[in-house]
């Protein structure tokens, strides 16, 4: 399997990317509606690496973010990280309080908002995902951290790495407009959940 | 002076002036060991605290098999296990609100892991900033077995 995931054809990637694209798509709009602005996303990008370079897929290891992650739960299991620069947890808090001067740490509160907004992003990109594959999915309790996102990712990619040197991460960035709104929105498979997706899917999978 | 970088679930090692650096460690634990008579150092960046049935594609990610190879490769370089001294940083937990599997608990239970290798290869521990919840940049130099560490909240420490 870990080797397989190295030989995804052209079709398989863009199987994946379609999956990235219908959950970001619904999350996008969910985060719009929360922040009563039109909030833009990226094609999902479908990255193939190991674990030893996943850096080049956070920009920037040592960066201080802010990291919601939850846990997959049902027939795809994964897990889901939903990565802010501090500078658009700021503007998102400053979009829900009214009232928020940009910082480096946040109250309890705060923390608090930004993990609900980890929980509806994360919650709207399940539910597209798991009608398009006719599965049942739920996302755990959401933990949230503000740190280094090396050391986050760390975390998130404990799971994989009980069984796989390899991770497959479908990558959704949100921006809103002009302003600094820059977000990332990782989805990781667990060992085996890329082949049940596929089986779902009818896609052949040698 | 060159700075070699060692990735999550990797490991290098160095010689006198050199600098070994791992970037962002979380649960994960920095271990450094060093000779300094030869000044030769050696870097890992573990992952998990055992291979056990698990693939060992990469003996690397685990303590149990990272550590012995590390020793090995340094005595490669020139370096005597018997002079070799530890240093150990990392095993964080990242997500305190996250408690439901055991895997969370993975930060301190690979601090004990490194530990228990590092015994039975007689090698002791100089130095260590391990647990807590934040995540850990660490520099080791293979001139003084100097470790340095950056953390977000609590600046630069030198061990």
């Amino acid at each position: 399997m870990a080797g397989r995931l190295f030989e995804l054809d052209d079709f398989q990637l863009s199987v994946l990317r379609e999956i990235g694209n219908i959950g970001a798509g619904h999350a996008a709009t969910a985060l719009s509606v929360l922040m009563q602005k039109h909030i833009e996303m990226n094609v999902p990008r479908v990255h193939v690496v190991s674990i030893q370079e996943i850096d080049e897929v956070i920009g920037g290891a040592e960066q201080l973010v802010v990291g919601v992650y939850l846990r997959v739960e049902g027939e795809i299991p994964g897990s889901m990280f939903l990565m802010l620069k501090m500078e658009s947890a700021n503007m998102l808090l400053q979009i829900l309080t009214g009232s928020h001067q940009p910082v480096d740490s946040f109250s309890e509160l705060e923390m608090s908002a930004l993990m609900e907004v980890g929980n509806i992003l994360a919650g709207s990109y399940l539910s597209a995902f798991s009608d398009f594959t006719k599965t049942n999915l739920h996302a755990s309790v959401p933990a949230i951290a503000v740190d280094m996102a090396g050391a986050l990712i760390n975390a998130v990619l404990l799971h994989i790495g009980m069984y796989s040197d390899r991770a497959l991460v479908v990558d959704t960035e949100f921006r809103q407009g002009s302003e600094n709104v820059e977000s990332h929105f990782f989805f990781v498979p667990d060992h085996g959940s890329v082949e049940t997706i596929f089986k779902l899917l009818g896609v052949d999978f040698a | 002076m060159n700075i070699i970088k060692v990735g999550m679930a990797d490991m290098n090692v160095a010689c006198s002036p050199d600098v070994l650096r791992t970037v962002g460690l979380g649960s994960c634990v920095g271990v450094a060991i060093i000779d300094l008579s030869c000044k030769v150092a050696g870097l890992a960046h573990i992952m998990l605290p055992a291979a056990g049935r698990l693939d060992v594609e990469n003996p690397a990610k685990y303590a149990d098999t990272a550590v012995p190879l590390l020793v090995q490769k340094m005595q490669q370089q020139g370096a005597c296990l018997n002079r070799m001294i530890a240093k150990l940083a990392g095993g964080a937990q990242m997500f305190t609100n996250l408690n439901q599997s055991d895997l969370i608990r993975v930060g301190p239970r690979n601090v004990e892991a490194v530990k228990t290798v590092l015994d039975q290869l007689r090698i002791p521990v100089r130095g260590e900033d391990t647990g807590g919840n934040a995540g850990r940049t660490i520099d080791f130099s293979a001139a003084d077995g100097s470790l340095t560490i950056r953390t977000v909240a609590q600046g630069v420490k030198t061990i």
